[in-house]
């Protein structure tokens, strides 16, 4: 529904977005994720036609949104980043604004109204002033402005941003659900909103993507992907820490704590999932130690994402 | 994926099916926009102080300061003489806020995001500020009964006027939407609207074209003065609607439209 080719976008000297592309399908969900100023918005922009791109194209649905932006548009619900509103306006009065916009009138217009209003938990400000509401309360106006015409093709730029914790549960349980049938593209700089909701993860660090994958593939990327912890009691660190170098599948050893002894083994890039976990396993039945704990990591999205945005880390060097 | 499909139905149809959809579309978003705007003017201060103060001043200044009843004329000369120098303060002051508070509240954003075109924006925000300036004027018709009251003036030339000014106000308007859409703060756009629109009337008033007149050669002066709004205003004021002189006006206000888009988009492209 939604194909980025090699989009570029210098303002000035400064080059915000270089050589991006990307594919998104009907019924995923795409993380967008990067630190600030890495070109997320600026992409996001790009997408929904807000800005031109210096160079490459977007196409959504088909329609170039460069050569024909209407019905392109058409197909788009828009999350602008801080949630823009006229603040002078009522919650229903703005939400009629933006489904007039979107060719929505009488019964449709109606029932379209009706529908965001109870995704979005609305019902109680629907008379008020924007400017009088919380920031939780704007947000979810805007976010229904977005969904207001059920659009095929969604895109959310943080959609989560200054939403308290339970806010955040309702907003990401609700694009989980949409991207059943939906194409999404949702930007975050938090993590485990990318594990909550996205079937797909794009890092982009300084204009360009630096990864692209399903959350699980991003984190097979982090050193504690596949690496085994143990705990032993009554064990002697140098003894156990000795025996797990012996193992094959042992990158290095780690002890996170000496009472009672924990240690980490990494795994060696080559390795099965699970083959370290058994080669462990075994080893503590020959050597009698009294095993508390063994259990094999999954990998953490944060590793992964400090490491391959770091400033001193080339994109090149990570391919 | 109704909507998917309906849409991609919609495209398949044949060129000018859709060409004529869109027209009448377009003039329905130009409508739902003018109508979001207006209520906008009078859910702020704006449009109520606007037209409080139009009112009062063009109370004030005609009959205080020209005379007016000292005059003994049956005409509405000494009205209409000031409006150029009133609008020169408050239609800026209406229109710096169409398109700066836009950008100041990031809602930009979400306008042109919408399946409309930029000009039906512009269009549409124009035509509302514009309306609310034509209501204030129109709220000046207890004049127009106290004269025919008193006397017995010439009304074609009244109707005239009143047509003059209200082209006179979407000139300075569409200067001021030009000068909003540059920057996201009011002030600034206030003040340059009102030097833009202050040049335009002093270009074609008689004290500075006299002062002209002595260094430069009499077609540059008035070259010049054609340029300025007086011009214009005064020969319609005379109660003769002349095509150069309305054309004049609309092509000032297709003018700075269509530099509002250019500097829209500029503002877009980076």
């Amino acid at each position: 529904m939604i194909e980025v080719r090699n989009l570029r976008k210098s303002f000035g000297p400064k080059t915000a977005v270089n050589g991006v592309s990307f594919k998104v399908e009907m019924g995923e969900v795409l993380g967008f994720l990067g630190p600030n100023g890495a070109g997320k918005s600026t992409t996001m922009r790009m997408i929904t036609g807000f800005i031109p791109p210096s160079e490459g194209e977007v196409f959504v649905g088909g329609f170039n949104m460069l050569e024909d932006p209407l019905p392109a548009k058409s197909l788009i619900g828009y999350l602008p980043e801080n949630a823009p509103s006229y603040t002078d306006m009522t919650v229903l009065g703005f939400l009629g604004f933006a489904a007039e916009l979107r060719g929505l009138r009488g019964e449709e217009k109606k029932r379209a109204l009706e529908r965001v209003i109870e995704m979005c938990f609305l019902e109680s400000v629907l008379h008020q002033s924007i400017e009088t509401l919380s920031k939780g309360f704007r947000h979810r106006t805007c976010f229904a402005q977005s969904i207001i015409h059920d659009p095929p093709v969604l895109v959310l730029d943080e959609p989560t941003d200054g939403l308290d914790p339970n806010q955040k549960h309702e907003v990401r349980t609700l694009i989980r659900k949409m991207g059943q049938t939906k194409a999404i593209v949702f930007s975050t700089h938090i993590l485990e909103e990318v594990e909550a909701a996205c079937s797909r993860a794009i890092i982009i660090d300084r204009g360009q993507i630096v990864a692209n994958g399903t959350p699980g593939e991003l984190k097979q990327r982090s050193e504690h992907a596949g690496a085994v912890t143990v705990r032993v009691r009554e064990g002697s660190s140098d003894a156990v820490v000795h025996e797990l170098r012996q193992l094959a599948g042992v990158a290095k050893c780690v002890v996170l704590e000496e009472s009672p002894l924990t240690v980490r083994a990494f795994a060696k890039k080559n390795g099965q999932q699970g083959d370290l976990a058994r080669a462990i396993g075994d080893l503590a039945s020959r050597e009698r130690w009294r095993i508390e704990e063994l259990h094999t990591e999954e990998g953490r999205l944060d590793e992964v994402f400090r490491n391959i945005t770091r400033p001193e880390t080339k994109p090149e060097e990570l391919a | 994926m109704t909507e998917a499909t309906m849409d991609s139905s919609a495209a398949a149809a044949t060129p000018a099916v859709r060409a004529g959809k869109r027209g009448s579309n377009a003039w329905r978003h130009i409508l739902t926009i003018a109508k979001r705007e207006v209520a906008g003017y009078f859910a702020s201060p704006v449009a109520y102080v606007f037209i409080v103060i139009f009112l009062l001043l063009t109370g004030f200044f005609p009959f205080i300061v020209s005379g007016f009843f000292d005059r003994g004329q049956a005409n509405l000369q000494a009205f209409f003489a000031w409006h150029p120098w009133l609008y020169l303060f408050l239609v800026p002051a209406v229109g710096m806020r169409m398109w700066s508070e836009e950008r100041r509240l990031g809602t930009i954003e979400l306008l042109l995001t919408m399946p409309i075109t930029p000009w039906q924006a512009i269009v549409g925000k124009f035509l509302a500020s514009w309306l609310i300036l034509a209501l204030a004027l129109a709220l000046t018709f207890p004049i127009v009964i106290t004269v025919n009251y008193l006397g017995s003036p010439d009304n074609g030339v009244i109707l005239a006027s009143y047509a003059g000014s209200l082209l006179l106000s979407g000139a300075y308007l569409s200067v001021s939407a030009m000068t909003s859409a540059m920057t996201r703060n009011q002030v600034v756009s206030f003040i340059v609207s009102v030097v833009i629109c202050l040049f335009l009337i002093l270009a074609g008033w008689p004290p500075i074209t006299n002062l002209l007149t002595q260094w430069a050669s009499s077609w540059f002066v008035e070259t010049i003065a054609a340029f300025s709004v007086m011009t214009h205003f005064d020969s319609i004021q005379k109660g003769v609607i002349d095509s150069r002189d309305v054309l004049f006006f609309l092509s000032v206000i297709g003018f700075c439209l269509f530099t509002t888009s250019v500097i829209i988009r500029a503002h877009r492209a980076g």
